[in-house]
């Protein structure tokens, strides 16, 4: 056990080993750790936003559901009614149809049935004529009687 | 071992426990060994670690650099246990004292007998110790840089009037004035035995831990020398002082480095 030069050497050389890693490795690899465990803790926190993203995006999707649930039940129910009032409407058109059809048919039928008795006022008085000349058995001057028939005619 | 079949269990001891020294014998002598190996330890260690910053990156990192980032936040960690302080330069010693006595410790770790014989074939030198942790320099070098850290800190942190106050004022204070007269004496005489054996027991358990390390080696390798018999016992307790070994390399290691920062963060701290 002697001491000699060997314990300077040696103190030197722990004092440049010291400088040389307080100079180029302990600032580098901290730094790189904290930077390292910054990230990590974006990451955390990235991760958590996401979560928080998530729930929102959940319950704003729940909402949207609820809204075209709703929405749609409600356009189902315009078009319900809707329909309803359509049908009405065509029934209510149709029976006026139907009305004005039959106006028109009764209104033709009296006109036929008027025509009709025209004509047979018409035949009658000729039939009369004709009986009445049969029954006289003799010429008729129709001529002579004709405002007679016309008289007769118009009694009918 | 043709060495140790041609000496006497002392002569063989003595010889692995000799230097490798260059100078005039005196105080103006180097351990060429202790030196080199520290040296190359230290570059080694740093120069991995140093390799490992220049090539790391944010993201995921390599096992290699996993490694070292493990090892710097076990150090920091360490450091922010003991010290609370503002000097950024304690966790940075810490590190280089950690690493360093352990990897210097661990060399205690390659075969004696086998490293001996590389050494004279291949570089043809008989004495070279491995162990530079079992040679007192480098123990004392360790120590007695701390010491004067912790002194410069010391100053730094209370100014000089403060440190030289505190020299005398402290542990029993210098009340009441009439008592001062004895009290001055006794402060100092405590913060003297306090100086002197901080330094002196940090380096000397390292040293002695070591020492008696290589020593328990050398004696087991003598042992396998002596017979059939004595190379079988060698062999089987030397492979449990190895395994035993491991821990007090790093134990050891792992005590220098935290009375390092003990002994600095005292420093900077009031009476």
């Amino acid at each position: 056990m002697n001491i000699n030069l060997t314990l300077i050497m040696q103190a030197v050389a722990f004092a440049v080993f010291i400088w040389f890693s307080a100079r180029f490795i302990w600032p580098y690899l901290m730094n790189q750790v904290a930077e390292r465990q910054k990230m990590i803790a974006d990451g955390i926190a990235a991760g958590e936003q996401g979560r928080q993203n998530l729930a929102t995006a959940e319950k704003r999707v729940d909402e949207l559901v609820a809204e075209a649930r709703s929405k749609a039940s409600e356009i189902v129910a315009q078009g319900e009614k809707q329909r309803s009032e359509t049908v009405e409407h065509a029934k209510r058109e149709a029976q006026a149809e139907a009305d004005r059809i039959v106006a028109a048919a009764k209104a033709e039928i009296a006109q036929e049935v008027a025509r009709a008795k025209e004509e047979l006022r018409r035949q009658v008085s000729t039939l009369a004529v004709a009986g009445a000349g049969k029954i006289l058995k003799r010429e008729v001057d129709a001529g002579a009687h004709a405002s007679m028939l016309r008289e007769i005619e118009a009694q009918l | 071992m043709t060495v140790a079949s041609e000496q006497t269990a002392s002569e063989y001891i003595q010889h692995h426990l000799t230097f490798f020294q260059r100078g005039d014998g005196g105080f103006w002598t180097v351990n060429v060994d202790t030196l080199v190996v520290t040296i190359v330890a230290g570059l080694v260690t740093f120069g991995f670690m140093w390799l490992m910053t220049r090539k790391s990156t944010v993201g995921v990192p390599s096992k290699k650099q996993a490694l070292v980032e493990l090892a710097l936040e076990f150090i920091d960690n360490q450091v922010k246990d003991i010290y609370q302080g503002p000097t950024k330069l304690i966790a940075p010693i810490a590190l280089t004292t950690g690493f360093l006595v352990l990897m210097l410790n661990a060399m205690d770790w390659l075969p004696v007998d086998i490293m001996a014989g590389f050494y004279r074939n291949v570089f043809h030198i008989d004495h070279w110790r491995n162990t530079p942790t079992a040679d007192v320099n480098t123990t004392f070098a360790l120590a007695l840089s701390v010491f004067a850290l912790s002194i410069f800190y010391a100053i730094q942190f209370k100014g000089l009037g403060g440190w030289l106050h505190e020299l005398i004022s402290a542990p029993f204070g210098m009340k009441p004035w009439w008592a001062a007269i004895l009290l001055i004496p006794a402060n100092l005489a405590f913060q003297l035995v306090e100086y002197v054996s901080k330094p002196l027991s940090h380096s000397l358990r390292l040293f002695g831990n070591m020492y008696a390390g290589e020593i328990i080696f050398l004696l087991l390798g003598a042992l396998a020398a002596s017979s059939i018999v004595g190379a079988f016992a060698g062999a089987v307790l030397h492979f449990f002082w190895a395994v035993f070994h491991v821990l007090i390399v790093v134990l050891q290691a792992y005590i220098f480095m935290v009375l390092t920062v003990v002994y600095l963060s005292m420093a900077q701290e009031h009476h």
